[in-house]
């Protein structure tokens, strides 16, 4: 089976003209289906922009990316649109929408793929699995860093992704949290086969990778 | 929320937005509802001059009308012969016919109060107004006159004697006018009430008028006959180019549609509902773009979520149906009171025609998408790209 992510040979330039700086240089990668995988290297290394562009959220400008056995290179807005579907996005900033509950914010991600009967329900249900189903209809403005961080997790595993990209997940969290919340990723890897792809500092959950990935200079270190 | 939740397909975001911030949702409610006052006053005056216009149209007894050819209004033509009126009685079908001066007087009192008066000269031997029908010998009298009831200003005693059955004599630019009775047919615009007086009367108070040219003739066709082809025979009839006959509703609409497009009154309130329209376009455009500009960080966040672009536009074409709906409401309410209002100071009937409401309702929505269309150019900006 095609692994869940397979790079090769990608490149990529921030700017234009004098200003044109190269940040990925002839990157290849696979990681497999269902495993949690640390993408370590001090800022400024390209771990953000690799995480854009296995996103789909960037543009692919050389080489080739394939995410679930979809090239993203070329492909139109509408087709990265639909890719992104099938994933969850973990920001270091919860990036809750404010005027919508909690339940509501998970529901945005059930949502997106039409009409789900039981949204609701299901959307609680994800709340449940990080620890808030007594928060269910709390505003993000009155719940703590924390908790608007387990609804974020909460909201990027509702929709059943393949993949899940995390950007510092554990960041606003307590050690037992943070820990909580890895484990959790984790766990759901083994359950339904999903792939997690993790940018972190915190050494205290590379116990729990199946994979350390580390970047300098936009290069991949060998491991 | 629930049958907006199942009506919409999805959660309705857009409200839930706008309904988090009240008090900046209370005042683009009432931003909202403010411009719509602005265009339904606009529209009211308008409304309120095409229906004064029709007035004293209502009043006269008369199918057809005969004025010079350079009448734009009931009382601005030149005078025409008298002729003509036996001209039109000699057409089959035309069964009578009367003439009409047509005047205007200040009525000044001694306490410094006016009104302007608008003078209808009648022969009291003819029909010509409804109203006075079954009492228009008493205008045989010198100087005897019937004031419009509905006359602004007018001391409440003079009304008052009247009904008691007590002439009422004045001095009107320095001669004896005693008024005998009223009738109604309701200020305008340009002047504030009527007066009836004889045409004999009529000529010795306005000294540069007399009795062979009155400013129109009133025509009433036999039962059963087509008025528009009776006023086309007239006019085959008239031997010159000094008379037109016109049927009383032609007549009307080419007064309303003068003074509504060619009077400066009209092209005023016609550009009062412009600007009314263009400060709710500036005042929801604002609402909404800062809305969007709000929101840029959750709209990328969907936006990685996989909501393409037209997601996006429904929340703020969302928006855009609530803030005209309940901008409306507030709107149409207070232009209800001011309505009102206008009606008891001025005398002048300001008056809510339905479809006023649906069309005003129906611009609103236009307006605010259109202000919602023009918002979603800063969508753009919200690029997902940026949020790791």
């Amino acid at each position: 089976m095609e692994p869940a992510i397979m790079v090769r040979g990608l490149d990529h330039h921030f700017g234009a003209g004098e200003a044109r700086r190269q940040v990925l240089f002839g990157l290849d990668l696979d990681i497999a289906r269902g495993a949690l995988v640390v993408l370590m290297g001090a800022s400024g290394s390209g771990k953000t922009t690799l995480l854009t562009l296995l996103g789909g959220l960037r543009s692919v400008q050389a080489g080739s990316v394939r995410v679930l056995g979809r090239e993203m290179a070329g492909a139109s807005a509408t087709a990265l649109a639909g890719a992104r579907r099938r994933m969850g996005f973990i920001f270091q900033a919860h990036n809750l929408h404010e005027s919508l509950t909690a339940v509501q914010n998970v529901r945005l991600a059930l949502d997106v793929h039409g009409a789900v009967p039981q949204a609701e329900a299901a959307a609680a249900r994800a709340l449940s699995l990080v620890g808030l189903e007594d928060r269910l209809h709390y505003h993000p403005a009155r719940l703590s860093g924390g908790q608007k961080q387990r609804v974020a997790v909460a909201r990027a595993l509702a929709g059943s992704p393949e993949i899940i990209f995390a950007d510092e997940p554990t960041a606003a969290l307590d050690a037992e949290n943070g820990l909580a919340v890895v484990a959790l990723l984790k766990r759901l890897g083994a359950a339904r086969g999903t792939t997690t792809l993790m940018v972190t500092h915190d050494n205290r959950v590379l116990d729990l990778a199946d994979r350390i990935v580390t970047m300098r200079d936009g290069r991949l270190m060998p491991a | 929320m629930a049958l907006a939740t199942r009506l919409l397909g999805r959660l309705p975001i857009g409200w839930l937005q706008l309904a988090h911030r009240r008090g900046r949702f209370l005042a683009a409610i009432l931003g909202v509802g403010f411009a719509n006052l602005l265009v339904f006053m606009q529209l009211g005056f308008m409304g309120a001059l095409t229906s004064t216009v029709g007035l004293p149209y209502a009043a006269l007894d008369a199918d057809i009308l005969i004025q010079a050819p350079d009448a734009n209004t009931l009382t601005d033509g030149s005078p025409l012969p008298r002729q003509r009126m036996l001209d039109a009685l000699a057409v089959p079908g035309v069964a009578a016919a009367a003439p009409v001066f047509m005047g205007k007087l200040e009525w000044r009192s001694a306490d410094g109060s006016a009104r302007s008066l608008d003078v209808m000269g009648v022969d009291p031997r003819l029909p010509s107004l409804r109203a006075l029908e079954g009492r228009r010998d008493v205008l045989t009298l010198p100087g005897a006159a019937f004031i419009d009831r509905a006359t602004r200003n007018v001391p409440p005693e003079v009304f008052a004697g009247l009904d008691a059955g007590t002439p009422q004599r004045f001095e009107f630019q320095g001669r004896g006018l005693t008024l005998h009775g009223s009738f109604t047919i309701g200020g305008s615009f340009s002047g504030d009430g009527w007066l009836v007086m004889s045409d004999q009367s009529f000529v010795t108070l306005f000294r540069n008028r007399s009795l062979p040219a009155p400013n129109l003739i009133l025509v009433r066709a036999a039962p059963g006959q087509d008025v528009p082809a009776l006023a086309a025979r007239i006019n085959a009839a008239l031997p010159g180019p000094d008379a037109v006959a016109r049927p009383i509703a032609t007549a009307l609409a080419r007064d309303q549609a003068f003074q509504t497009t060619q009077r400066p009154v009209g092209i005023i309130f016609g550009m009062g509902v412009l600007m009314g329209a263009l400060v709710g376009i500036i005042i929801v455009y604002q609402v909404l773009s800062s809305d969007v500009a709000d929101h840029l960080r959750e709209y990328a966040t969907m936006k990685a979520m996989g909501y393409r672009q037209g997601f996006f536009l429904g929340i703020i074409m969302e928006q855009a149906v609530v803030l005209a709906s309940l901008g409306f409401i507030p709107g149409s309410l207070m232009a209800y009171g001011l309505y009102a209002l206008l009606t008891a100071v001025t005398g002048i009937d300001v008056l809510m025609p339905p479809e006023r409401l649906l069309g005003v309702f129906a611009g609103t929505v236009v307006m605010c998408v259109a202000s919602g269309a023009l918002a979603t150019r800063r969508l753009a900006r919200a690029d997902p790209a940026e949020l790791f």
